[in-house]
């Protein structure tokens, strides 16, 4: 999948290659190994921030995983 | 007000399964809309959970009634982002999108839990929910009808393109749905019948050729 800034696919695909490999044969086996491809994902981030920056989206300032929140009273449900 | 919506959808594989497929989704036939996708935070937390954000580009079509609320110079584009946390210890993998642009027009927030089904262990269950909302004002209730109804379509492609992903990592090919398989054969009906109009240009120019000679 292409990434948001034009030069940082290839980056993101070696990454993405080595992080899949490290979430099946080590995360999901509860093997402690720290931080995955750690180099691979530096150099990544570089190029994609600098594309974010550029296309100013604005990704800052936004709380992790969101407001807590109840539900609200006018629901739809479906299955 | 806020438009809310819950659901529970059940996919027919391994927990763990699930869980890779997550990283890989994109691309997949249900996903075109889907133009970029990127990791933009990612850390393994002393508890040995892991926490990710992503950012999406999406293309995002506005009904024809809503165009006028867009300026014409501002990009259609939205940009999605997705907060994430794998607990192992609890089995599972819970999720927070929301679009981060557009959002006076619509916001849509939702929130996932996989994990493994009540049902069946060796299935994984996804509970949804979504909150709908709009601060456009006098329009913020067909917004939020409009929304909630596409909403509740892009689950069905989120689900379809889970299992086609799913179905590859496992070195199976999906089965086709029988509209594909239409689609193919309509398509090569067509080229067969391209190819007998040239043929028979082509005799009829050969048979011309043979008269006037």
């Amino acid at each position: 999948m292409n990434s948001v800034g034009a030069d940082c696919s290839e980056l993101k695909r070696v990454y993405d290659l080595c992080f899949n490999r490290w979430f099946a044969e080590k995360f999901l086996k509860g093997e402690r190994s720290g931080e995955p491809c750690a180099d691979l994902f530096k150099q990544y981030q570089e190029c994609v921030k600098k594309a974010i920056k550029e296309k100013d989206i604005p990704i800052e300032g936004l709380e992790f995983m969101g407001p807590k929140r109840e539900k609200s009273s006018s629901s739809s449900s479906s299955t | 007000m806020v438009k809310y919506y819950q659901g529970v959808n059940e996919l027919k594989c391994e927990w763990d399964q699930v869980f890779s497929a997550f990283w890989q989704r994109y691309p997949n036939p249900y996903s075109k809309h889907v133009l970029t996708e990127d990791i933009i935070h990612r850390e393994v937390t002393p508890d040995n959970r892991l926490i990710s954000r992503r950012l999406l580009t999406k293309t995002s079509r506005v009904p024809q009634w809503a165009e006028r609320f867009f300026p014409t110079n501002v990009a259609h584009s939205a940009f999605i982002l997705e907060d994430s946390v794998v607990d192992l210890k609890s089995k599972t993998l819970t999720t927070f999108t929301r679009n981060i642009n557009h959002a006076r027009f619509m916001m849509v927030e939702e929130r996932c839990v996989y994990g493994m089904s009540s049902e069946n262990n060796n299935w994984t269950q996804i509970k949804r929910e979504a909150w709908i909302s709009s601060n456009l004002s006098g329009f913020s209730r067909a917004i939020q009808e409009c929304g909630l109804a596409r909403f509740k379509n892009s689950v069905t492609k989120t689900l379809k393109g889970f299992e086609y992903v799913l179905a590859g990592t496992q070195g199976e090919t999906p089965a086709k749905t029988l509209r594909e398989t239409a689609k193919e054969a309509t398509e090569k009906a067509k080229e067969t019948a391209l190819a007998a109009t040239e043929k028979a240009k082509d005799l009829a120019h050969k048979a011309g050729s043979q008269q006037y000679v």
